[in-house]
């Protein structure tokens, strides 16, 4: 088994021009690249003798609201010539296309489509870029954080129109978000209706 | 004059026998070949991963259990390790080998479930009833265990939930003395059984190089004849102190798939009467009293219990600011979850990676060229339980 910090200097020299910053936690390794060069950074870690990345774990994407470049974009890959996995890092803005790794990666297919589907992110030269897990005609991403848990619609059979229908959702009770800052104060939605 | 051909758009599921779940495959057929196949997932979606991040670290373990519904502890485990890295818990040698105990049984769990459905599949019906009576008892030990005979919501980060009951360990060895006898007369029905391997054999074969690229685990990938199963190779809990041998196939097609499985079902056994012979007696979680609950006795001298108590089961417990990637063998593959925590007792974020995701994948390459009666072996071969794929 390659060492895990050799690893890290064998990546950092090789690449070096292409990587922001990385990090070794938990055994694993932690790069931050730039998203034009993922493409090349991805083919280089499947395809070189010192690295052998050829499994790629998954894709997913976290979103941070409030920060002015929205989402990270995260790729996991596992080496099992080596036994090491490496998180591969990029920061993408809202509205911005990403580079597909379908090409290099078939499995990326579908992880790429549940991204999409749940982020919004879109992906350049994706071959059948649909979604994938919400329901047809599904509107808005749900993973994205100001996506409301409940969702935005309901749906039930309706006896009138013989189908099955559409409508916007209808809470029996309100949500509750329990934060619990603070045991006395309460939760923001009871502040919230205290204060009307 | 030259005749017309078409080809045929066949809609097969979502409610179908052999889609084992709610699968909705749209089938190009030329007469009964397969041209083209196009899953459609996602009728099983519940959010899992958005509710996940709604919800306290404790609330969140029963939704894994809801993930491959067929073998829920492997699930919860994946969870607990990942917060066990982040807080850097030890977890008590007793809680660590019955965690490998049940874990097994789930693999067993798992195992017969598919391994005897791909034989309805394919047309044998006694298997799925003799094997459905061990699952069974199986099931009994989740709920002796547990409570609860499926949604086990066992595993916590830093042991498990309670003790095992008095003579639990003694019904264990039973089943494990018994059970091997069933996978063979499983075998007896299927191994050499020419109606089975003429379905089986040669179909859906997955090369090395496509098995690593398509992203398969587990089973599909060491039926191809990768030796890889994280048992061994990145060990977790206390997986290094046991014995036992990683069955590969050489074809990589259902047949080798199938025997996989029964071999590693052989295995499991093995690994439970390893567990049961040198069962360590000692607490079952840390000691932590920030992390895992006090016990009910305390609760009613103690103030402090009480305090700790209220505290885990209002906000629960708070996990340092950190991002982690952790998984484990479940017995469909690797099963990973990708954690980031921000310090609060909620997730930020909690990707699961469910290995049938990527496997149902690569049904139009698998499938490609096949007959239409294919279609059910492959898929059961596949092991797709839809819990996991949708999430």
């Amino acid at each position: 088994m390659q060492n895990i910090q050799d690893l890290e200097k064998i990546l950092n020299s090789e690449l070096n021009t292409k990587i922001k910053s990385s990090l070794i936690k938990h055994n694993q390794i932690y790069l931050k690249i730039d998203e034009t060069d993922l493409t090349e950074v991805i083919l280089f870690l499947k395809t070189n003798s010192k690295t052998k990345f050829r499994q790629l774990i998954d894709i997913t994407a976290v979103d941070f609201p409030e920060n002015e470049i929205r989402f990270k974009l995260v790729y996991l890959l596992l080496s099992h010539e080596f036994n090491q996995r490496i998180i591969i890092e990029i920061d993408v803005k809202e509205k911005e296309i990403v580079g597909s790794i379908t090409s290099i990666f078939p499995a990326a297919n579908w992880m790429e489509r549940e991204v999409f589907d749940m982020y919004g992110i879109d992906f350049k030269d994706h071959p059948d870029l649909r979604r994938i897990l919400t329901d047809y005609g599904f509107e808005g991403h749900p993973l994205r954080k100001d996506f409301p848990l409940t969702g935005h619609n309901e749906v039930r059979y309706s006896h009138e129109t013989k189908k099955v229908i559409y409508e916007p959702v209808k809470l029996e009770q309100n949500y509750r978000n329990f934060d619990y800052e603070s045991p006395w104060e309460g939760t923001k939605y009871i502040k919230e209706q205290t204060k009307e | 004059m030259a005749k017309e051909t078409k080809t045929l758009n066949l809609n097969f599921g979502p409610q179908h026998p052999a889609a084992h779940g709610v699968l909705r495959l749209i089938l190009q057929l030329d007469g009964e070949i397969v041209e083209k196949a196009d899953p459609h997932i996602g009728l099983l979606h519940r959010g899992t991963e958005k509710l996940i991040e709604n919800k306290t670290y404790t609330q969140a373990v029963p939704y894994f259990d809801r993930l491959d519904y067929v073998a829920p502890m492997n699930q919860e485990h994946a969870f607990a390790l990942a917060i066990e890295k982040i807080l850097k818990i030890e977890v008590p040698i007793r809680a660590q080998y019955i965690r490998v105990m049940f874990c097994e049984i789930g693999r067993i769990l798992s195992h017969i479930l598919n391994v005897t459905t791909q034989a309805m599949d394919v047309g044998a019906l006694t298997p799925t009833l003799w094997g459905f009576e061990e699952r069974e008892i199986l099931m009994g030990f989740y709920e002796k265990v547990s409570g609860s005979r499926l949604h086990a919501n066992y595993f916590r980060a830093g042991g498990v939930h309670q003790d095992l009951p008095k003579g639990l360990d003694k019904e264990i060895g039973k089943f494990c003395e018994r059970f091997p006898k069933i996978i063979n007369d499983l075998e007896l029905l299927l191994t050499d059984n020419r109606i089975f391997k003429q379905r089986n054999v040669d179909i859906g074969v997955v090369s090395k190089q496509d098995a690593l690229d398509y992203s398969f685990s587990g089973v599909m990938l060491r039926g191809s004849g990768v030796p890889w199963d994280l048992r061994k190779s990145q060990p977790y809990d206390c997986y290094e102190q046991f014995e036992f041998k990683i069955p590969v196939g050489k074809n990589g097609d259902c047949y080798d798939r199938y025997l996989c499985r029964i071999e590693e079902m052989k295995e499991s056994v093995n690994i439970i009467n390893q567990c049961l012979a040198n069962l360590p007696v000692g607490p079952i979680k840390t000691d932590d009293g920030k992390i895992s609950p006090p016990p009910k006795k305390e609760i009613k001298q103690s103030m402090e219990a009480l305090i700790h108590h209220f505290k885990l089961y209002t906000e629960g417990y708070r996990v340092d600011k950190d991002e982690i990637y952790t998984a484990v063998e479940a017995p469909k593959g690797e099963f990973g979850v990708y954690l980031i925590s921000d310090g609060s007792s909620k997730p930020y974020k909690c990707k699961i990676r469910a290995p049938g995701f990527s496997h149902l994948q690569a049904m139009d390459y698998l499938i490609k060229g096949h007959m239409l009666a294919d279609v059910p072996a492959v898929l059961g071969s596949m092991d797709i339980v839809f819990g996991e794929v949708d999430r």
